[in-house]
C-alpha cells in the first residue's frame, strides 16, 4: 500500500479510494505508533451511516484512548473483524491489514476536503 | 531532566523516552509493551532501573533504628537476607515502600522507589537522630538491572562467579559478572524468578550489552507495570499513597505487632476499604480513577488498570468498599459512559 496514494485527515486517518464508491479507512503509522500496543478497538455495525467528524469507533492501548472520527460522510458497508481478538495487527500494519472500515460514501466530494500525505506530513510535523 | 547511564543504549534500541520523576526512562523499545511483557513471562526480559534510590544505614543501631523506621522486622535479617517493607507517615498512611537487604553487621541497603527518594530521606534522617546510626543516600554510585522470567538463572549463569542453583529467593551476594564485581539478589518485581543486579554506573553499559547479546529481551516501564499489576503487586502512587493503610490489603503481612513510627495511626483501625484486584467480564481498558460501582453506590475507583498481553484479561486493582471486597462479587466499572461488569478476583490474575 503506497502511502503516497493515499488521502489522510488531520485526526490521523488514512483514506483509500477504492474507485467504486467506497472508501476504506485505518489510522495511520503516526497514530498507531503514539498509542502504543492496541489492545482494544471498537467498531461500528454494518449499516450505520455516519455525518463528516461523527465518532464512528475507539482505538485503545493502555495508554489512552482515542476516539475516531469520520473524514467522510457515508454508510459502513464493511469492518474488519480480525480486529477484534488481535488489535495489535494495527500496530503491525496500519496501511493494509489493519484497515478498519469500509464506508460508502454519501458525497464523493468529501474527498477534496482531505489531505495528501505531504500535507499530512505537516500536520504531524507541527504536532511534535 | 536525570539520565542512566544507559541512555544512549534506550535510544539506540529505538525506545521510546518518558519523563518518570525526573528521568527520562525508556517506556518502550522498537519490540513493543506486548512482546516485552510476554519475553519476561517466557524467557527473559531486562530492565533497566538505575532511577531507583538506594539508602545505605549502617552503625550500632542500625538494626533498631530500622525496626522502628519500618513496618517489617528489620533485626530478623541476616546478612545476605533482603525483605520487602515499608515505611509509615504518622496519619495512617505511607511514605514508601521499600526493599531493605542486609549486608554484613550493623550494614544495611534500602531500595526506595525513584520519586520518594527525597521524601524517605527527610524522614529517616529526621528519626535517626535518637539512634547511632548513619544514613547515606548512594543513589549515583549504583546503576541497577533487573534481569526477569524462567530464562534469566540459565542466561545469567554463563557470566557470574556463582552457582546461582545456591541464590536462593530474597538473597544478596556479591559476585563478578566477567570482571566487574555487582551485588547480585533474588529478587524482583514481575511475579517470575529473577535477578537485581547493582552495579558500578560505569559498568553496567558493558553488562547490559552482554546480557542483551546473549538473549536477554529489553523491556521499558510500561511492561514493567502490566507484569506487576499482573502479578498483583503495589505501585506507589497507585495502590499505596499517604492515606493507605497496608493493613487491609494482601500486605498486611508486611506490618509487624512491633514499636513503629506512625503505629498508632495504621494499628487496630478498622478498614472501610479494602484493597482488591478486578477482572473484567467485557471488553474495555481499565485505567487510574474509573469509578467502580455496586447496588448503585460507588464504592471505590481504579488505582490501576491495564489488559493482560498475556492472557489479554482487562485487569486493575483497586481500594473499594469492604462490604464488596470478597472473592467471586460482581461489580461494575464505569469506562467511557458504560458501567461493565466485572469480577472481584485475588491476584495473581495468571498461572
Amino acid at each position: 500500500m503506497s502511502q503516497e496514494n493515499l488521502l489522510y485527515s488531520e485526526s490521523h486517518e488514512w483514506i483509500k479510494d477504492n474507485g467504486d464508491g467506497t472508501v476504506t479507512i485505518g489510522i495511520t503509522d503516526h497514530a498507531q505508533d503514539s498509542l502504543g500496543d492496541i489492545v482494544f478497538v471498537e467498531l461500528p455495525d454494518l449499516g450505520d451511516s455516519f455525518e463528516i467528524e461523527d465518532e464512528f469507533g475507539v482505538v485503545e492501548s493502555v495508554k489512552a484512548a482515542s476516539d475516531l472520527y469520520m473524514p467522510v460522510a457515508g454508510s459502513i458497508v464493511a469492518t474488519n473483524s480480525e480486529l477484534e481478538d488481535e488489535p495489535e495487527i494495527i500496530n503491525e500494519d496500519p496501511y493494509d491489514k489493519g484497515w478498519m472500515i469500509k464506508v460508502k460514501l454519501a458525497d464523493a466530494g468529501d474527498l477534496d476536503k482531505l489531505l495528501n500525505l505531504e500535507q499530512y506530513q505537516e500536520v504531524v510535523d507541527a504536532e511534535a | 531532566m536525570k539520565k542512566t547511564p544507559l541512555y544512549d543504549e534506550h535510544v539506540a534500541l529505538g525506545a521510546k523516552m518518558l519523563d518518570f520523576a525526573g528521568w527520562q526512562m525508556p517506556i518502550r523499545y522498537k519490540t513493543g509493551t506486548n512482546e516485552e511483557h510476554n519475553a519476561v513471562r517466557t524467557s527473559s526480559g531486562l530492565f533497566d532501573v538505575s532511577h531507583m534510590g538506594e539508602i545505605t544505614i549502617s552503625g550500632p543501631d542500625a538494626a533498631k533504628f530500622l525496626d522502628y523506621a519500618c513496618l517489617n522486622t528489620a533485626s530478623k535479617l541476616k546478612p545476605g537476607r533482603a525483605q520487602y517493607s515499608m515505611i509509615a507517615n504518622d496519619s495512617g498512611g505511607l511514605i514508601d515502600d521499600i526493599f531493605l537487604y542486609q549486608n554484613s553487621e550493623n550494614d544495611y541497603l534500602m531500595i526506595a522507589n525513584a520519586s520518594n527518594i527525597d521524601a524517605v530521606m527527610k524522614h529517616l534522617n529526621e528519626l535517626a537522630k535518637d539512634y547511632d546510626v548513619s544514613l547515606i543516600d548512594v543513589s549515583d554510585s549504583w546503576a541497577l538491572l533487573a534481569l526477569q522470567g524462567p530464562g534469566a538463572a540459565v542466561l545469567l549463569a554463563r557470566f557470574v562467579d556463582h552457582d546461582l542453583t545456591k541464590l536462593r529467593r530474597n538473597r544478596k551476594i556479591v559476585t563478578r559478572f566477567n570482571d566487574k564485581v555487582i551485588d547480585l539478589a533474588r529478587t524482583g518485581y514481575t511475579g517470575e524468578d529473577g535477578f537485581e543486579i547493582l552495579c558500578r554506573p560505569d559498568d553496567v553499559v558493558e553488562i547490559w550489552k552482554t546480557l542483551l547479546e546473549a538473549g536477554a529481551v529489553a523491556a521499558g516501564l510500561a511492561a514493567r507495570d502490566s507484569l506487576r499489576l499482573e502479578a498483583g503487586f503495589p505501585l506507589f502512587g497507585h495502590e499505596f499513597n499517604e492515606s493507605t493503610n497496608p493493613l487491609c490489603s494482601d500486605y498486611s503481612w508486611v506490618v509487624k505487632d512491633k514499636d513503629f513510627y506512625g503505629r498508632e495511626a495504621i494499628w487496630d483501625k478498622p478498614c472501610d476499604k479494602k484493597l482488591v484486584g478486578i477482572v473484567l467480564n467485557e471488553r474495555g481498558v481499565c485505567r487510574q480513577g474509573y469509578k467502580i460501582y455496586a447496588d448503585d453506590t460507588e464504592i471505590g475507583e481504579v488505582s490501576s488498570g491495564t489488559v493482560s498481553p498475556l492472557t489479554r484479561k482487562s485487569l486493575a486493582l483497586a481500594w473499594i468498599d469492604s462490604k464488596y471486597a470478597e472473592e467471586g462479587t460482581e461489580v461494575f466499572i464505569s469506562i467511557r459512559d458504560r458501567k461493565l461488569s466485572a469480577t472481584i478476583t485475588k491476584p495473581p490474575f495468571y498461572g
